[in-house]
This record gives structure tokens, C-alpha cells and sequence, in this order.
């Protein structure tokens, strides 16, 4: 079994490479061929000998694979370029917006579990009565309510008419090593709340939804039904036998999520000025840096494809169907 | 035709409908919502994109007041330029459900297509289909938008972008869309292809693209039309997400999207009905038909869902 | 009297009014005897079941009866008190093992929680109580097999598990629901054995709820009939089969294939709905009958030579390697023309497989198929060929998927006609519609109908329309009555055989019920793991058996004599 759960993952990964390859394929392909990256990154004043040298430096003329091939190799060693509006290495960039995005997306990723997965068990286990209609009709209108304007609205709410809440920014950041945290002043606290809030809230509202849906299903089961036949409490129903069942698959589906806050993030830190790689990555549209505009695809790339391989792992890892093959 | 009709009249679909509140309420609006929207030219009562008609004295007007200058009444107000907010709203929406409509179009044409393609060929279609989806979803599809929205403007010349824009937009939420259909209909038909009934057509000596038309797909229209609900209210959001993130409707054409982001920059200003009012009809018109969609999934088809 | 149930009443409202699921019935139980319960499908047996238990499915709610165990009345306890009665009193065993257990934990969790609910035990004596259990209901090497999940044991094994499960709370009465439907004839044998031996050993009482008057007239002391939420009839079992009383169950029992004999013709089951009055068609004149000639004495109509078929699917997502199964391993028989050749095996014997094999759903591995004279897996060019090909038409197991739920039954009983080249007009072809109707016995209303709109007896006659449109030689049955109510079987059998005698067709016969088999018929042919183990003429299988595995599969056939 050790080694049949070993060439799964080694498949697993093969996989993900290939992926990561494409991707990879696609930013490259941005770099070279959308806009002229020499005509940008030159300024008025050249001549044609100057284009034609430039080109020769940066490998222009060189065949398709072997610029594919060096853009590989660059990238592996941390050179992806340089930004064409800011003017310094993207890593650069991208090392220093890092850490906010990442606070942003895991604070918002533990609220909207947290609060997503007990919802949706309570509504699962109660599916009358007043607060079951209520979580319900809220969490419609928080599908249907855009992120940003969730945002603009709490923005509108907390920080203009109450005062509570900054409006924008990290609030006070303190530096360790390469990292720059929010999460150790008061005002950096107060001010990752509101935006954790507007971009966990529709992931919350997922996980709740699916969380009810998967769990009334397993309650429904035929296994439950034998469990209550043979007296089982409720309380012993609900949490130790349906809420284990559920989670397998719930699992499955949140990780997949969660990889996507990193890039919601966006809309929320463009809402709230939140200087993150989201808020770069729109930026960077706007003004047409395809080096920064590849660079995030890759990084996000390899984001999900390293979440991917880890919720992988872990449904092996949970339900034991998975690992022993089925009896006659 | 006719006892076809009289059928659906009966069945269980319109009982289920005709005894849901939320039902009727949510298809009464969305549909008003559509139908004001399509009649935007003949009822808005100003035409706010036609610069000959602006008076910027008509500026920051508040809603119901006559404006202190002109003496002209704006039911919600007017914006900075002078232009009567519920005209805009309605063009707006016309832009929203134009782009959501046609984006849920393109992908279900495409998603349908690529999906029975992969159930009935199966094999190495089906893998190489379903792997391309895979991939694709691993990316939120925000970010596929705005990436063909980033390529689009970069091999476009400035002059065109505006007009190009609300096609690519259509193209960009369509093309990130497709997978949910492609997923959904290659499962039904998959389910389909099971049934005994498809052995016996064979038998019978039906051929394969009969088989595919005539049997499988009316089976799998119930699941695409739960689905293409759900994409509408999604595409509505989406487009209005990237008009407001600035990388969907232009200003020249702007979709409620649009309109948000221009009026954010007043509501801390006080005139807070630049934002207000087109919030409030982006937030109806997304509700109604999420709640339509909602109700249409567990009537139709308790396995469709959230996944 | 351990149990009784007096004027019983459970309604369902629903859209088109209140459903009465049960209705009025009564029934008493000692401790020691189990007391069956059969009828038909929504006869509401299991709603009793239910009842008792308190575990009635919503909306179902119980409007008048008492239910009295041992002195105290169930129907009026708080949920609480109920909670504490069930497992501990009252255990069910329920239908289908493979969904029964939590797949997610081991056998020792799930009867450790369940032994330490019901006794004040240790947590080392309740494991040794819980080996104890396995041994009991027969589980071998239960130190081991305790550690394992549910998915690695096997259907007949997961029932044992479930039993284990009942009786770790030592309750006094048992009801089973079905318990042994889902699993296997030979295992079936077994488990019904070890229930009757653990109620007359433990003296509690338990209530057989079934379908299945064979396994009623092994296993049961007494029986109450239903019908239509009615108990009609209720006597000691051997009273009821020898003299049954009423006229619903006189129609049942006359309708159950016997497992002793071969009777002609199944008499009618007057209680059912789908009686109807035959019209009669002269088929000589008739376009279906055009085709229609005597069947040539000995000829072999169709030659299956060294079919053999290997599957390969992937057994878990981890293997890259495929693993291959052997599921028709170098079959060869033929068979007579106007003969009804029977194929029986258990499931995974490799029946199915064969019939798809022929009908050219699967393509063999090897080996070959020929009918007629034409080689089915290389020969079909021509346009003679293919509709040579479309002589071979089958019936299918399941009536809920056998027909195309989006069109109507027109629709699906002219496609075959118009492919078959049928040139007329279309009320000619309407016409040709309604004769086929009529020839299933469903009236030409049935037309304009959905498939939802009818039951799965009536389905199976549209199935069977359906078939009989391509003008077939060769009909493959292939569990065509499983699904469906006994006395509905006895109708489509009847049915079947009277197409035979005037169409003069060919029938091959799967199935895994051999009292049906015996009545229907000519050869038997058994299969095992997908070898043909043995094949002569039916009575033989059932007067002198000659192969062990045949010998086996006979003494564990349900009896039912008559």
C-alpha cells in the first residue's frame, strides 16, 4: 500500500508540472507576443539599429523553444523580468506585496471556515425555526451581493458613519526579516478586519451552503437511519457520524476555494487600497505590465496547484475507502 | 402541441411554482427588470448619453428635488455631469443583461457542446476535455477575465478599446464560464449513456448523432437550464465586478458596474445617490434571478447543485 | 404476547389528497416466533416496520391504533423515552448492507459504541463481547476482521455485521426489513437460517417483512398477507400456503412460480389493475405477423462458440496498472430455433454479460457469435445483413430506465417501425402503434402518454411493444420480470409466452430465480464466475443435477411447493 500511495503522488505531481508548464507556456507567451516589449520598453528617442540591438540582447531573434527554454530557466532562479511601469525587478514587487495578500487571504480563509462549516451544521441539524430562515435568506443575499459592494457598503457603515474602522490601508505594519506584518499593532488589526470580512464573506456563504446541503444528505442516509434504530442519541448522530461523513467531501471542495481567495482578493484590495499583489495585478492591467501580469498568473498557478496536491493528500489521508481497495 | 401544453400546464413544475411566494415574486421582478431595460430608449425620461441634451447646471441634483437652477426634477437624482441617474440605470441594466445574457449563451453553447462531445466519445476526447476544464477551474474566473481582458487591450490600438470593450467582456465571462456546463452535461449524459434504453435504440438501430439528439439531450436540458440560471446571476455579478475593478464596461457605455465606480467617489461627499440607486438595482437584479435559479435547481433536480 | 398492534392507521398527506398507508390492520407477536409480513410493493409492510420503531419517514403521520410492546404503548411515549427503548428493545435490520454501516469507521468502533450504550461493560469486556457477536452470526476470524472498515467485507458479510449490530443491544423483538433482498440466493439461504436460529435460541420475536413468499414459507411460523394497506389475511404459515382463504391471497399465491413443478400458465391474478380484455389481431394478415414462419426443426438459430470477454478497469485511483477481470470465460451453447434457452447465475456469474455480447452492446475478446448464418462481429455489411442483425431485439431488467422518460410511448414504439423502413401514412403507422399496444394488452390511450405515467409492469409491456416493432426471431429476456411484483410477473411471463406460441419466436432467458425458470424454460444453462458449468433440459436442473455448483445452487432455492 506504501508504494501504490507513493506512485500516486509522484502521478499527482507529474501532473501538477504539467500544469504549471502550461501555465507558464501562456505567461511566456504574454511577454513575447502581446504589445512589443521592446517598443515598451524603450523610450521615444531610439533608431532602428537600437531596436535591432536590443532584440539581439534580449534573445528575440532566437527560435521559439529556446526563448521558452530560458524564460524557464530564469524564472526557476527568481529572474522574471522587469516591471515596465515601476522599473525594478518583478520579484522585487512581488516579495514586497506578498505578505499583505497572504495575511489578508488566511484571516479570511479561518473566518469564513470557521463560521461557514458551524452555520452550515447548525441549519443541517435545525432546518426549521426563525434563525435557520434567517442564516438562509442572509446567505442568499450574500450570493447575489457583489463583493465589492459588500465592501463599499461596510466601508460606508463602519468607517464612514460610525468611525470604527479605517477605510483603507494596513494600518501600522512591523517588519520581520523579509516579511512585513499587520497582525502585531492594534491599528493593523483594526484594519484587516473589515476587508477579511467583505472577502471571506462569500467563501463563507459557499461553505455554508454546501456544508447544509452535504450534511442533510448524509442525515438522510441509510447508515444514520440504522444508527438512530439502534438508539443512539441525537448529539452522538449528528457530530460523531454525520459531521465526519460530511467533512470528507466538504474538504475536498474548500481547499479548492480557499485557493481562489488569494486571487478575489483583488476586488477586495482594490475596494479597501490594500497593497497587495491584488491590487498590483489590476494596476498592472490597467497599465499593460506584462511582467507583472505574468509573473502573478505563474504565482498563482503554482498556489493552487500546491493546495490542489495538498487536499489530495489529505482526502487520501481521511477516508479509508481511498486507501484499501474495495472487497468482492 | 396543444396536449403538450396542457400537460406542463398541470404538472408538478407550475404546481411547485404557483405555491412558492419567492418563486413568483423573484420572476415577477426579474422579468419587470428586463422588460424595463429593453424598452430603456422608449420610457427612461432623459437621454443622459447625448451630450447635446446635458446641461451641467443640472449637476448634483438630489433625488425629487427640483434642481435649483433649471427647475428639472430627477426621480433619483443626478449625477456630477448632470445626467438623470434613473436613465442611466436603465441603459446601465441594458448593458448588464445584454453582456450577462449573451456571455451565458456563449458558454452554454460551448459548454453543451465540448460536454456530450466528451460523454459520447469518451476515451481520449473525454480525458483531454476534462482535463482542459480541470485546469481551467483551478482559476477563479475573475482572473481568466481579466487576463483576456489584459491581452485584448494589449493587441488592440487605443482608438478601438472602447468599442471592443463590451465584447471582450462577453468573450472573457463567457470563456471563463463554459466549464460548469461542459462538467454538468457530460455527467448527465454519462448517467444517460447507462440507461438501458440507449442499449435498445441501438438495437433498434438507431445511429449515434440520432442517439445523441434525439435521446440524450432532451435528458440533459433540465440540468443545463438550472445551471444557466445560476451563470446568469454569476455573469451579472462578474461583469459588474470588472466593470468596477475598471477593466469591463467603458465610461462611453458604462453597465451598473460602472456606474458604482463612478459614483463611489461621491458617496463620501453626500450626494449619495450616485451610488445608491444603481447599488439597489444591481442588488434586485441579481437577487431575483439568483432566487429564480435557486428555486429552479431544487425543483427540477435535487443533484445539481453547489458543487 | 410480546407485541400487539390493534386497528393500526398511518396516513401520507400529499398534493392529490391523504394517502393511507395503513389501514386498519392488526397483528399480534410472541416471543419466539417470527411472524412474517408479505405483500406486494406499497402494500405498506414496511410502513409497519417503521411505525413500531418510530422512525416513520415524514410526512407520514399515525392517525388512529395503538401500538402495545410488552405492556406499554409505544405510540404515545415521548421521543426520549423512545430513544432509549430502540436498540435496547426494539432492533430493525434494514434492506440493503451495503449502505448500512458508516463507511468511515471500523467494525470495533461502531459495535463498541453501540455494546457500551446498552450495558454498564468496560471497554474491555465490551470488546470481548463484541467478538463474541461476530462469532455468533458466523463471522470467522472475527480478532481480525474486527479491525477492518465495511467496504472490505462483502454484501452477505456486511448483513451479518448488521445483525451483530442488532443484537449487541439484546433487544426482544427484531424486526427485519427485506434483510435479505439485496444479497445473493445462496447467501440469502444463509442469513435467513441464522435469523430464524437466533430468534428461537434467544427467544425474542421477530418480524419478516417481505416480498418474497418463497423465503415466507422457510422462514416464518405465521404470516399476515397486505394488500393496499389492508391486512387481509393472517394464519400459521403452513395453513395459509396449503389453504389460503382470501381472495387476494389465493391470486398471490397462485401467481408465485413454483419451485417443484412446471405449470403452463400462471392463472390470473384477479386483484392486480392491468387485467385486460385481449383484442384480437389476425396475425396472419397483420404486418407483424408477415414475417413470422414456422420454426425448423433442430436448426441453431444461434451458435455461440469460445465467447469469451475480459474486462479492464482500474481498481483504485492509485494503480496505474489496470486490473482485469474474466467475465465470460470460453462459453459455447446454441440455440434451437423457437426453443427458450435459459441462462441462470448468480451475480458477477457473467449472464449479463453474455447478453451483451450477443446483442452488440459489448465486443467480445475472443471467440464467436453467429446468427442465422451471419457472423455477428465481422459480417454486418450489408444492408440484408443489418436488418438480419435486427431480428435480435431484447427486454431489459430495469422499467424505470429502459425508456426514454422524454418521449412519448408513440414515439417510442414507431422509432423501431420507421427505422425498419415502414412506408404508409402516418395514421397507418398510428395505427400499427395501437395494434402493437393491443398486443401487449394496453389500450391505445397508452399512446399519448409519458413513461412516468405508468407502473413498471405496464412499462415492461411498452418495452416489450417496443421489441416486437423491429419484427424480431430472437428475443433476449434478460431479468425481464426481477424488478417487478409477483403477481405482475406472472402477467409479463404469461404475456411472453403467448407472443412465443403465435409469433413463433425465440426467447434466451436470463436470470438469477430458478422456480421462474423451471416454469418458463426448454434448456438451462448455469454459469459460474463466467464459466458454463453445466446444460440440459430444464427438469433435469431440478430432478438430477449433476454438477456440484448446480446441486448447491438447488438446495439453497428458496422452496415454495404447490
Amino acid at each position: 500500500m506504501e508504494l501504490s500511495l507513493f506512485q500516486y503522488l509522484i502521478r499527482r505531481a507529474l501532473q501538477s508540472g504539467v500544469v504549471l508548464l502550461v501555465t507558464g507556456l501562456i505567461a511566456f507567451s504574454m511577454f513575447r507576443f502581446v504589445g512589443d516589449p521592446v517598443e515598451n520598453m524603450m523610450g521615444q528617442e531610439r533608431t532602428d539599429a537600437d531596436i535591432e540591438l536590443l532584440r539581439e540582447k534580449l534573445g528575440l531573434n532566437d527560435p521559439f523553444f529556446i526563448q521558452y527554454w530560458n524564460f524557464l530557466a530564469d524564472a526557476a532562479q527568481g529572474d522574471l523580468g522587469i516591471s515596465f511601469r515601476q522599473g525594478r525587478p518583478v520579484v522585487e514587487v512581488l516579495i514586497e506585496r506578498l505578505p499583505a495578500t497572504i495575511e489578508l487571504a488566511s484571516v479570511s480563509a479561518f473566518l469564513a471556515i470557521i463560521v461557514g462549516i458551524t452555520l452550515g451544521v447548525y441549519v443541517a441539524i435545525k432546518p426549521f425555526g426563525w434563525i435557520t430562515n434567517t442564516v438562509l435568506t442572509v446567505s442568499l443575499i450574500g450570493v447575489s451581493l457583489p463583493t465589492f459592494l459588500i465592501g463599499i457598503m461596510l466601508i460606508y457603515l463602519f468607517a464612514v458613519e460610525l468611525s470604527w474602522l479605517p477605510s483603507f490601508g494596513r494600518g501600522e505594519t512591523v517588519q520581520i526579516g523579509w516579511w512585513s506584518t499587520g497582525l502585531l499593532t492594534v491599528s493593523g488589526i483594526k484594519a484587516i478586519i473589515l476587508p477579511a470580512v467583505t472577502l471571506g464573506l462569500y467563501q463563507m456563504t459557499m461553505i455554508m451552503r454546501l456544508v447544509r446541503s452535504e450534511m442533510s444528505e448524509v442525515l438522510n442516509s441509510d447508515f444514520i437511519r440504522f444508527a438512530r434504530s439502534r438508539g443512539l442519541p441525537e448529539q452522538k448522530i449528528n457530530f460523531r457520524h454525520a459531521l465526519k461523513n460530511t467533512l470528507v467531501p466538504v474538504i475536498t471542495v474548500t481547499g479548492l476555494q480557499l485557493g481562489s481567495i488569494i486571487a478575489f482578493a483583488i476586488i477586495t484590495e482594490t475596494v479597501f487600497q490594500w497593497p497587495g499583489l491584488g491590487l498590483l495585478f489590476i494596476d498592472s492591467v490597467q497599465f499593460v505590465d506584462i511582467p507583472i501580469m505574468a509573473s502573478y498568473l505563474m504565482f498563482i498557478s503554482l498556489m493552487f496547484v500546491s493546495i490542489n496536491l495538498i487536499v489530495d493528500i489529505l482526502y487520501v489521508m481521511i477516508d479509508p475507502r481511498l486507501r484499501i481497495g474495495e472487497a468482492s | 402541441m396543444i396536449e403538450g401544453w396542457r400537460e406542463f400546464v398541470r404538472s408538478n413544475f407550475i404546481y411547485s411554482f404557483s405555491r412558492a411566494p419567492v418563486a413568483i415574486g423573484s420572476f415577477v421582478i426579474a422579468s419587470s427588470l428586463i422588460l424595463f431595460a429593453i424598452a430603456a430608449p422608449f420610457i427612461s425620461p432623459y437621454t443622459p448619453y447625448d451630450p447635446a441634451t446635458l446641461n451641467l447646471m443640472n449637476g448634483f441634483s438630489a433625488p425629487l428635488a427640483p434642481n435649483a437652477f433649471t427647475g428639472d426634477v430627477f426621480i433619483f437624482g443626478s449625477d456630477d455631469q448632470g445626467r438623470d441617474i434613473l436613465s442611466t440605470i436603465l441603459f446601465g441594466m441594458r448593458i448588464s443583461l445584454f453582456v450577462g445574457f449573451s456571455a451565458v449563451f456563449l458558454a452554454m453553447i460551448l459548454g453543451v457542446a465540448l460536454g456530450l462531445v466528451a460523454a459520447m466519445a469518451g476515451g481520449v476526447i473525454d480525458a483531454i476535455i476534462m482535463r482542459v476544464a480541470d485546469i481551467q477551474l483551478s482559476f477563479p474566473s475573475i482572473l481568466i477575465a481579466m487576463l483576456i481582458y489584459g491581452i485584448a487591450k494589449g493587441i488592440t490600438p487605443p482608438e478601438m478599446r472602447n468599442e471592443v470593450a463590451i465584447w471582450v467582456l462577453i468573450l472573457s465571462i463567457g470563456l471563463s464560464d463554459w466549464v460548469q456546463f461542459a462538467r454538468v452535461v457530460r455527467g448527465s449524459a454519462m448517467v444517460e449513456l447507462q440507461k438501458e434504453y440507449v442499449e435498445a435504440a441501438k438495437l433498434i438501430g438507431v445511429n449515434r448523432v440520432a442517439i445523441a439528439f434525439r435521446h440524450i439531450f432532451p435528458n440533459v436540458v433540465p440540468s443545463v437550464l438550472v445551471i444557466a440560471t445560476i451563470s446568469l446571476a454569476l455573469a451579472i455579478i462578474s461583469e459588474a465586478t470588472l466593470s468596477f475593478l475598471g477593466v469591463g464596461a467603458p465610461p462611453t457605455q458604462p453597465s451598473l458596474g460602472t456606474l458604482i465606480r463612478i459614483g463611489q467617489g461621491f458617496l463620501f461627499s453626500g450626494e449619495w445617490w450616485i451610488i445608491f440607486f444603481p447599488s439597489l438595482a444591481l442588488l434586485l437584479l441579481a437577487l431575483s434571478v439568483n432566487l429564480l435559479g435557486d428555486w429552479l435547481r431544487n425543483t427540477l433536480n435535487p443533484n445539481v447543485g453547489i458543487k | 404476547m410480546l407485541l400487539a398492534i390493534e386497528n393500526l392507521t398511518i396516513r401520507y398527506p400529499s398534493r392529490f389528497g391523504d394517502f393511507t398507508a395503513v389501514d386498519d390492520a392488526s397483528l399480534h407477536l410472541d416471543r419466539g416466533e417470527v411472524l412474517g409480513i408479505v405483500g406486494e410493493s406499497g402494500a405498506g409492510k414496511s410502513t409497519i416496520g417503521n411505525a413500531i420503531m418510530g422512525l416513520l419517514q415524514a410526512p407520514g403521520k399515525m392517525v388512529g391504533g395503538s401500538i402495545i410492546f410488552d405492556g406499554q404503548r409505544l405510540d404515545l411515549l415521548s421521543k426520549k423515552e423512545l430513544i432509549s427503548l430502540r436498540g435496547k428493545k426494539v432492533g430493525m435490520i434494514f434492506q440493503d448492507p451495503m449502505t448500512s454501516l458508516n463507511p468511515l469507521e471500523t467494525i470495533e468502533a461502531q459495535l463498541l459504541e453501540t455494546v457500551l450504550l446498552h450495558s454498564d461493560l468496560s471497554k474491555a469486556d465490551a470488546k470481548l463481547r463484541a467478538l463474541e457477536l461476530l462469532s455468533e452470526v458466523g463471522i470467522s476470524a472475527p480478532a481480525e476482521r474486527i479491525k477492518q472498515f465495511p467496504h472490505e467485507f462483502s454484501g452477505g458479510m456486511r448483513q451479518r455485521v448488521v445483525i451483530a449490530l442488532v443484537l449487541a443491544g439484546n433487544p426482544d423483538l427484531i424486526i427485519a426489513d427485506e434483510p435479505t433482498t439485496a444479497l445473493d440466493v445462496s447467501i440469502q439461504a444463509t442469513i435467513l437460517k441464522l435469523i430464524r436460529t437466533l430468534c428461537h435460541h434467544k427467544n425474542v420475536g421477530v418480524i419478516l417483512v417481505t416480498h418474497d413468499m418463497a423465503v415466507i414459507a422457510e422462514t416464518t411460523d405465521r404470516v399476515a398477507v397486505m394488500h393496499r394497506g389492508k391486512i387481509v389475511e393472517t394464519d400459521n404459515t403452513k395453513s395459509l400456503i396449503a389453504s389460503p382463504k382470501h381472495a387476494y391471497t389465493k391470486a398471490l399465491i397462485s401467481a408465485v412460480p413454483p419451485s417443484n413443478r412446471r405449470i403452463d400458465r400462471f392463472t390470473h391474478v384477479d386483484f392486480a389493475k392491468d387485467r385486460h380484455d385481449r383484442k384480437s389481431i389476425d396475425l396472419k394478415s397483420h404486418w407483424v405477423g408477415k414475417e413470422v414462419y414456422e420454426p425448423a426443426a433442430e436448426k441453431e438459430l444461434l451458435k455461440v462458440q469460445n465467447l469469451t470477454k475480459v474486462f479492464n478497469a482500474r481498481s483504485s485511483i492509485f494503480s496505474p496498472k489496470r486490473e482485469s477481470t474474466l467475465a465470460v470465460d470460453n462459453v459455447t451453447f446454441s440455440i434451437l430455433d423457437g426453443e427458450t434457452y435459459g441462462i441462470v447465475g448468480e451475480s458477477g456469474s457473467g449472464k449479463s454479460t453474455i447478453a451483451r455480447l450477443i446483442s452488440g452492446i459489448h465486443k467480445p475478446t475472443d471467440g464467436s457469435v453467429l446468427f442465422d448464418g451471419l457472423d455477428l462481429l465481422n459480417g454486418i455489411k450489408s444492408v440484408q445483413d443489418k436488418k438480419k442483425k435486427r431480428k435480435i431485439q431484447m427486454i431489459f431488467q430495469d422499467p424505470y430506465s429502459s425508456l426514454n422518460g422524454r418521449m412519448r410511448v408513440e414515439q417510442i414504439i414507431s422509432e423501431p417501425l420507421l427505422l425498419g423502413g415502414f412506408e404508409g401514412s402516418k395514421a397507418e403507422l398510428q395505427q400499427l402503434v395501437y395494434d402493437l399496444l393491443f398486443l401487449v394488452e394496453l389500450e391505445s390511450g397508452a399512446a399519448s402518454k409519458y413513461p412516468h405515467a405508468f407502473s413498471g409492469g405496464q412499462r415492461q409491456r411498452i418495452s416489450i411493444a417496443r421489441a416486437l416493432a423491429s419484427r424480431p426471431k430472437f428475443l433476449i429476456c434478460d431479468e425481464p420480470t426481477s424488478a417487478l411484483d409477483v403477481s405482475i410477473q406472472a402477467q409479463i411471463l404469461n404475456l411472453l409466452r403467448d407472443l412465443q406460441q403465435r409469433l413463433n419466436l425465440t426467447y434466451l432467458f436470463i436470470s438469477h430465480d430458478l422456480p421462474v425458470m423451471r416454469q418458463v424454460c426448454d434448456r438451462i444453462a448455469v454459469m459460474k464466475n463466467g464459466s458454463l458449468v453445466e446444460e440440459c433440459p430444464a427438469e433435469e436442473i431440478f430432478t438430477s443435477p449433476q454438477h456440484s455448483y448446480t446441486k448447491d445452487l438447488i438446495r439453497l432455492m428458496p422452496k415454495f411447493e404447490r
